[in-house]
């Protein structure tokens, strides 16, 4: 057991990178291209952090404590994460869930302080954006992880894992599927996918995320980088959690799944991107209060199927 | 209470809020159909194992009515009144979104101050709340006259879902002749709106105030 609690904790570190490889690889498939090598993002990751940063003279040290800062945060919110019921997180306590929110919150604010900082209007106009989104997305996954917390009576997410099972799928069936479906809102919206954001456009007009990290070169690039495909790993792993947990039997048989849950995460944003354009900026709020809509409805849902 | 009954109030739920989020009239045309299909499932699905020919019969009929018929109704008018297949809402599908949230408090508000009804733990009335309301706010809050007729169809599913919560066995009479009246009264709305059309060139509810002579 006690090798399995630092699991979560190392698979998320090795394997993050390796999700954003899946994505680009099933998109090339649809395009019929060959694609990017799988490990192409630990290549990125490589050679950033060979090179040397440049800093603009109008900077100040919030430039450069954003990246680091960043991602520890990321890390901080990847060690509250179990992977399955039988793998639980490496540090865990009651109220756990609120620090995971707002580890990713704080990734978010600084982010959006590194980019107003370069003085750049096309990085704030991306910050703008961002803290737009994230405000409508915020409350989706909070009342998400509550209805969850209702559901199974733990406060933290190691609790909320083990709690989940095959009984409470038949108790509560419906709003288990519209707390994954409002978590998948949240995913698409926080890793800044098609169709909120799209990750490989390079006009400024149209970006949110990218446009924000314009100015980070060198290890601090790599530093957000990696930070991104943790963050993808942390919440393509709370879907997954609950999407797995009517699948009983022991760790042997959880485990597997949690993976290939992952690794069908990754697939699922790779089509997503694939057959879908990006929406209208105006149109995304739209899908936002949809998501805030599902975790509302499930949070009701709870309250009636466990009353 | 059970699974399948409450898979069906979920989507009904959803389809509520979808069609309070779309802009585009065909979208919730068919949206208002998914609706009338899960209505029509509802009653089959309650009765479980007892389910009786006369109650698979009527889920049939309400299908065929809700989720054909109806749809066809209004695609023809929307063709003849050749609009622009918008809904030119007075509240934006946004904020329709937010209303919607609130409308689903509401209704869960309203089903706990309830004592009369039979089951207090059952999705069923608070389901018909929210889409009375959905469907009363449709009305009001959107220009194009087609849109008030998905209004009050949305509205007439809630209305049906309530009458599922008070009592199971409606007499099919009374099914029967709330059904021929509904489809009496899209049938006449859809010519009235043909009419509005063909008189003014459009079928904007907020300038039939102006007299045309």
């Amino acid at each position: 057991m006690n090798a399995l609690r630092f699991l979560p904790l190392v698979s998320g570190l090795v394997l993050a990178p390796f999700l954003l490889g899946v994505v680009n690889r099933v998109k090339a498939s649809f395009a019929g291209r060959t694609g990017q090598p799988l490990l192409q993002a630990y290549f990125d990751l490589a050679k950033l952090l060979r090179k040397g940063a440049v800093y603009s003279r109008t900077t100040t040290w919030v430039f450069r404590a954003g990246p680091v800062v960043g991602l520890a945060a990321v890390l901080t919110a990847l060690m509250l994460l179990p992977a399955g019921r039988h793998a639980p997180a490496a540090w865990s306590f009651t109220g756990d869930l609120f620090l995971l929110a707002y580890c990713l919150g704080l990734v978010r604010f600084l982010t959006v302080l590194a980019a107003l900082d370069t003085g750049s209007a096309f990085e704030g106009m991306g910050a703008s954006r961002e803290v737009q989104f994230s405000a409508l997305a915020e409350p989706a996954l909070l009342v998400s992880l509550a209805a969850l917390a209702r559901l199974t009576g733990g406060l933290g997410l190691t609790d909320i894992t083990a709690g989940l099972d095959a009984a409470s799928w038949e108790a509560a069936g419906p709003a288990l599927a519209l707390v994954a479906l409002a978590l998948g809102v949240v995913f698409l919206a926080e890793n800044s996918r098609i169709p909120v954001d799209d990750p490989n456009t390079h006009l400024e007009l149209t970006m949110i995320h990218e446009v924000m990290i314009l100015d980070h070169s060198g290890p601090d690039l790599a530093f957000i980088l990696y930070g991104a495909a943790l963050k993808f790993w942390i919440l393509g792993a709370l879907i997954v959690n609950v999407g797995i947990s009517w699948i009983g039997g022991p760790a042997a048989v959880s485990l597997p799944a949690f993976f290939a849950g992952m690794l069908l995460v990754a697939v699922g944003v790779g089509v997503v991107e694939s057959v879908m354009a990006r929406f209208r900026l105006l149109k995304v709020p739209r899908m936002l209060w949809v998501g805030v809509a599902l975790s509302v409805l499930a949070f009701t849902l709870v309250g009636r199927f466990t009353a | 209470m059970t699974l399948p009954v409450d898979t069906i109030l979920v989507l009904v739920i959803l389809t509520g809020f979808l069609i309070l989020g779309t802009v585009r009239l065909h979208t919730a045309i068919r949206l208002c159909a998914i609706q009338g299909v899960a209505i029509g499932l509802l009653p089959v699905a309650a009765a479980g194992e007892g389910t009786s020919l006369r109650v698979v019969l009527l889920g049939l009929f309400i299908i065929a009515l809700k989720g054909v018929a109806f749809p066809r109704l209004l695609r023809r008018a929307i063709r003849e009144s050749a609009t622009s297949g918008e809904m030119q809402p007075y509240v934006g599908s946004t904020a329709s979104i937010v209303v919607g949230i609130l409308a689903l408090i509401a209704a869960f508000w309203i089903d706990s101050r309830l004592s009369f009804l039979p089951d207090t733990h059952s999705l069923v009335a608070p389901v018909a709340f929210f889409t009375i309301i959905v469907g009363l706010f449709l009305i009001v809050a959107r220009k194009l006259a087609i849109t008030q007729v998905i209004g009050y169809l949305i509205l007439e599913n809630g209305i049906y879902v309530f009458g599922l919560a008070i009592a199971l066995e409606v007499p099919v009479i009374v099914e029967l002749g709330v059904l021929l009246d509904m489809f009496v009264a899209v049938f006449v709305m859809g010519i009235a709106i043909f009419r509005i059309n063909r008189e003014f060139n459009h079928m904007d509810s907020d300038q039939l105030r102006n007299l045309k002579g």
